[in-house]
């Protein structure tokens, strides 16, 4: 199912844990798609010094993490911000077709965590993350009926197929 | 290290009796069972002796048992074949919220054919109360589907109760014993079911095969349309090798039911106790009387199953796992969703099931080989971190 590198970095994940006083935090994700990422950065000289990962996923998502972290350690922060999923896919020789939306957030943690560092910089206040309440599980960013598995639409609470409400339960 | 099969749900493997005697049939060159000549008369009869036994274990009356593909197979052909029998009676099924996507998905198939459907819920700990039954069954109601256990989940429902429920209103009822037949002892009479859906591969018998017992003057159209086969029930040339597998595997379980069952409850209390005792943060799913013994469900926290899964498998250990991420569809599972779990816990449940040949020895390895597994992906969750 995973290439050679994507069981290389799930088996042997470089750069885990949280940086303590960090410059810049990107967290991504939420448990109701399966993976959440936050990326801890340090960040000298406009240089990506140190960053650690912390994820809960699959054993993509951790790869994709690693992978991510070690793209972008010792990069300015101009050329850690051309990180992107793609690149990212690639480093890994590729990821499942189904892995490729979901558990494909490293890069954007990544992103989220030069934003934020930048932000602090201009004295800029930590933006909100808005991305919450319905879920899409697929590529193609369709909702699914978590009952009967039809498809929805986006703001429906309903689900015309099974007549079921849809709730979004979050635990955090 | 030998490796060790903690995901027996998933397909058990092959007693040596059914290997070799599905061996000895490949070797027999036996004719079409529909033939009149000797060499289909001679696959005839194979087919027979093993509706004997497969009738036994589920004590039916071997006219009453059909063989079909596999579970998914018999749990479509008794929906769809109620709902097409009795479509001039009403267009109502009822089911519950916990039944397995093979019974799920042909209901939902017949809501696109005009009929309707109530879906019972059920407690935390899985189990649906006869009363919501009784409640929900409408003047139109055609059919009851109702799992004995459940796959995920091991709870076992009160089917007796609900038969009789059905029984009174004169609605059919149809039971999915996919995960029970051949673990527990079960009786069709006793139950008072009219359709029981059961598969081989899930007591040690070979995948591809299933059965269906059909109560007699149950109205049941064939979903598979053909030729006379399975007493003009189900067309379609017999899968010869695969009954006479299953025939010798339901009678070694019949005659093994009491020792097994023993042996089960010995490595699911051993199970529990070391889980209990070496991971903390972990929530046991289903039931606790009323209760699979060959089957545990385990949410472990701040952390995802198919993680655990791949790590697993690193040291040759199989196992399950409910979470989204290891599902073709990317989404959590209906059912721990039903007895109340959040997204978070439902990612980090492993379905563990284990078999006659597991040991103590494989539950020590498991123990050891999953309490690594969650440390090291623990450190790695910003949810534990959070806690």
């Amino acid at each position: 199912m995973y290439s050679k590198t994507v069981m290389d970095h799930f088996k042997n994940p470089r750069n885990v844990g949280e940086i303590q006083g960090a410059d810049g935090v990107g967290e991504v994700g939420n448990p109701i798609c399966g993976d959440m990422m936050k990326i801890t950065i340090k960040v000298a000289d406009d240089r990506i010094k140190d960053i650690k990962f912390l994820t809960f996923g699959c054993g993509a998502a951790i790869a994709v993490s690693s992978m991510v972290t070690e793209m972008a350690k010792g990069k300015t922060l101009e050329d850690a911000k051309k990180i992107s999923k793609e690149s990212v896919a690639k480093a890994l020789e590729g990821l499942p077709k189904n892995k490729l939306h979901c558990s494909n957030l490293g890069a954007d943690a990544l992103q989220m965590a030069i934003k934020d560092y930048e932000n602090r910089k201009n004295g800029k206040v930590k933006e909100q993350d808005t991305t919450e309440g319905y879920h899409c599980y697929t590529e193609e960013e369709h909702c699914k009926c978590p009952y009967c598995d039809s498809e929805m639409h986006a703001g429906e609470k309903t689900c015309a197929m099974c007549g079921r409400k849809i709730e979004i339960k979050l635990s955090m | 290290m030998n490796p060790i099969n903690f995901d027996y749900i998933s397909s058990n493997p092959l007693l040596p009796e059914v290997k070799n005697a599905m061996i000895e049939a490949i070797k027999k060159d036996y004719g079409n069972p529909s033939s009149a000549h000797q060499l289909g008369e001679e696959a005839a009869e194979e087919i027979e002796k093993a509706r004997e036994k497969v009738a036994k274990l589920i004590n039916a009356s071997p006219d009453e048992i059909i063989f079909t593909s596999c579970g998914t197979e018999s749990n479509n052909h008794a929906i769809k074949g109620v709902a097409f029998a009795k479509k001039d009676k009403g267009k109502h099924i009822l089911t519950s919220d916990i039944e397995h996507n093979a019974v799920l998905k042909p209901i939902r198939t017949l809501r696109t054919l005009g009929y309707d459907t109530t879906s019972v819920s059920v407690d935390q700990f899985g189990r649906i109360k006869p009363d919501d039954v009784l409640k929900a069954i409408r003047d139109e109601t055609i059919l009851i589907s109702i799992m004995h256990s459940n796959n995920e989940i091991g709870t076992i429902q009160p089917i007796k109760e609900i038969a009789n429920i059905a029984r009174e209103k004169k609605v059919t009822f149809h039971c999915d014993a996919v995960a029970s037949v051949g673990v527990i002892p079960v009786d069709v009479h006793d139950l008072g079911v009219d359709l029981f859906s059961f598969a081989a591969n899930q007591f040690n018998g070979p995948s591809g095969v299933g059965g269906l017992y059909i109560r007699k003057g149950t109205s049941l159209w064939p979903l598979l349309d053909g030729g006379g086969q399975e007493n003009k029930r189900r067309g379609g040339t017999e899968n010869l090798i695969g009954i006479i597998g299953m025939g010798v595997a339901a009678e070694i379980t019949r005659k093994d039911m009491e020792s097994r069952l023993t042996h089960f409850k010995m490595i699911k209390e051993r199970l529990t106790n070391g889980l209990k005792e070496n991971i903390d943060d972990i929530i046991f799913n289903g039931h606790p009387e009323y209760a699979l013994p060959n089957l545990i469900s385990l949410s472990i926290k701040y952390i995802e199953g198919e993680s655990i899964v791949l790590m697993l498998d690193e040291k040759d250990i199989a196992v399950a796992t409910k979470s989204a991420c290891a599902s073709g569809s990317l989404r959590a599972s209906h059912v721990l969703i039903a007895i109340g779990r959040d997204y978070a816990d439902a990612q980090g449940t492993l379905v563990i099931t284990y078999g006659r040949d597991t040991s103590e020895t494989d539950v020590d390895r498991f123990l050891e080989a999953l309490k690594k597994s969650v440390d090291t992906l623990r450190k790695m969750s910003p949810l534990y971190q959070k806690k």
